[in-house]
């Protein structure tokens, strides 16, 4: 088998994995050959002798499979942005928030939190709005800062991205101590973790994120193309400046999409295209999509660990993101020591 | 046909080129010559557009460079940059297949057209075995020659060489420079190159343009341009100038006992 074969083979297989165990494990355990019973009879025209509790489809139905849909959603927009991110900027460190949308998206929504109207308003879906548009709003104003005439100079972009985010961020903890009764639902929102269950976020966020990320997988060769500069690309017959504006639209409303419903979490986005890259190579237009099925999987790991480790209680994903992610990362990095990959 | 018209270039306030006009007609090699900061680079980066121009135009094969698009441009227009931050884990055939970008989609599906011309251009360049090697891994002088193979992977009728010879040995340097002139003379490409060496000048340019300060000083044949007089000036050291044994064309040998002119 072709070794992108296998790349592909070994991703799918994963995810499939992380599934099947993130449907399965929970509080009540449904064995993952019941599951897959449980869904083939749910599918319309198909009815199997019912040999399960009447209780597993509620719970795969209604809890299980919208859950890890939502989880599956984010961690493949985390791990495609990222990794678009990573090839717009040219630079290893840059993941999803590197132009404000984590600070946007904390900052709206602390500001709902701590406002009430919205929530009088949009009820469940006062914070996760609010969320979404404090992150659009934060890298529409980046990127009209950073602007200058026709192009958008990279390092510019990534410096007023840094101020405006630290500025968010500084009003976001403002606001968080002055509501101190807020304050633990926004530090528990701000770690990241999925607050809402039910399928309705994941079909909010579905249009966003699957448009987002059909944008960056087919713009791989154009990515590997800005990697030796706006310059040398335009020179190669690329409108670079214009490309690159395009693709930051992309990611960035795949990643405020992800952090809507789920918060901030962090870690995936950096990491997933690290090792795509080290075990994969650095060609874009196979990097975007094995970093949006490593992504998935991985957050889907997590996912499960978060709810296992403490379980009942689940612990914030972003917190479980950096403390599983970061050894397996050095593990990787590791084996990869003297290649170069970037 | 590559005419440059009446040029100018400003960095902010500073005019880095004031009214540059010469051509390059296919079949030709032009050698742009100057000291340090002259504005060598910033015409050879005006030139493919790269740059806009404050007054002034460039004009390809008879249309103005600036009604065409970034596609049409790079299909008539070739540059060879200085090797400088090329990505580095890029093997050398993928830097070159790149080449062919102006005739790829979004997508960039490469046919078998394109992949035969990344190889042939490899093969001109004497890179064939390294084209599996990772671009991080090359010397200078070996990165040099990756981005020369794929500017004419890219099959366009003017080429721009921005300092072809730095980094390459003799041997190198002549491999470049015998490749630019067959380019011009068997494969009626428009040859122009910025180039520091004055010797080289002479031998592979059929014209060469002095640029002193942003302004054309000089422009004509290699021993009208590549005269005492003129390079005293232009340089403000004292040089010698005699004639190759073989070739007949100006050599210009520096005589920095004498010390600095003013």
């Amino acid at each position: 088998m072709s070794s992108i074969k296998r790349a592909y083979f070994i991703n799918i297989g994963v995810l499939l994995a992380a599934l099947t165990f993130s449907v399965a494990a929970g509080p009540v355990f449904i064995p993952p050959t019941t599951a897959l019973r449980i869904l083939i009879d749910g599918l319309p025209g198909i009815a199997l002798p019912v040999n399960w509790p009447e209780t597993f489809s509620a719970i795969l139905f209604k809890v299980r499979l919208p859950h890890a849909a939502l989880v599956a959603l984010t961690g493949a927009a985390l791990g495609g942005s990222g990794a678009a991110y990573q090839g717009i900027f040219r630079n290893p460190l840059a993941d999803p928030y590197l132009i404000g949308v984590a600070s946007g998206a904390g900052l709206g929504a602390v500001l709902a939190m701590a406002a009430g109207w919205p929530s009088s308003l949009l009820g469940m879906y006062a914070i996760p709005a609010a969320a979404f548009l404090g992150a659009t709003a934060t890298v529409l104003l980046v990127y009209w800062l950073a602007k200058v005439g026709n192009s958008l100079p990279t390092t510019t972009l990534i410096l007023a991205g840094v101020a405006v985010s630290s500025f968010a961020t500084s009003l976001t903890s403002l606001l968080m101590l002055r509501s101190a009764e807020e304050l633990h639902r926004a530090l528990g929102w701000l770690l990241g973790g999925s607050i809402l269950g039910g399928w309705e976020p994941v079909l909010a966020v579905l249009p966003y994120i699957g448009v987002g990320l059909a944008a960056l997988v087919v713009s791989g060769h154009v990515l590997n193309v800005l990697q030796f500069g706006e310059e040398q690309a335009e020179q190669l017959g690329l409108p670079a400046e214009r490309v690159k504006a395009l693709l930051i639209l992309a990611a960035s409303l795949t990643a405020a999409a992800a952090v809507a419903f789920s918060g901030i979490i962090g870690f995936v986005g950096l990491i997933a295209p690290h090792i795509a890259r080290l075990l994969w190579g650095h060609d874009y237009r196979r990097l975007l999509p094995l970093s949006i099925l490593g992504g998935c999987s991985t957050l889907l790991l997590v996912d499960l660990l978060a709810r296992l480790l403490l379980a009942p209680q689940a612990l914030p994903l972003g917190i479980v993101t950096a403390l599983a992610g970061a050894p397996f990362f050095l593990w990787v990095l590791r084996r990869a020591k003297n290649q170069v990959y970037w | 046909m590559l005419e440059i018209n009446s040029l100018s270039v400003a960095y902010g306030h500073r005019l880095a080129l004031d009214n540059v006009s010469f051509s390059v007609r296919e079949g030709e090699v032009v050698a742009l010559i100057g000291p340090n900061g002259a504005g060598k680079s910033t015409l050879i980066r005006a030139a493919s557009g790269a740059l806009p121009a404050r007054s002034g135009s460039v004009h390809v094969e008879g249309v103005n460079l600036r009604h065409l698009s970034v596609v049409e441009r790079a299909r008539r227009l070739a540059v060879v940059p200085q090797a400088r931050n090329l990505p580095p884990a890029f093997t050398v055939y993928e830097t070159v297949l790149l080449g062919r970008t102006p005739y790829l989609g979004w997508m960039g599906q490469a046919s078998d057209l394109d992949r035969e011309c990344a190889w042939r251009a490899l093969e001109r360049t004497q890179l064939t075995a390294l084209a599996e090697r990772r671009v991080g891994e090359l010397s200078g002088g070996e990165q040099q020659r990756v981005l020369m193979a794929r500017a004419l992977a890219q099959e366009t009728p003017i080429l721009l060489l921005d300092e072809p010879t730095t980094h390459l040995d003799l041997q190198h340097q002549a491999e470049v420079l015998n490749l630019a002139r067959s380019l011009a003379s068997r494969h009626h490409k428009a040859v122009l190159m910025a180039l520091h060496d004055l010797n080289l000048a002479g031998l592979y340019a059929d014209r060469v343009v002095m640029l002193v300060n942003g302004r054309t000083q000089v422009v004509g044949a290699p021993h009208e341009v590549l005269t005492e007089q003129n390079l005293t000036v232009a340089y403000r050291v004292p040089v010698h100038v005699v004639t190759h044994p073989e070739y007949g064309s100006p050599l210009v040998l520096p005589d920095g006992r004498k010390g600095r002119q003013p």
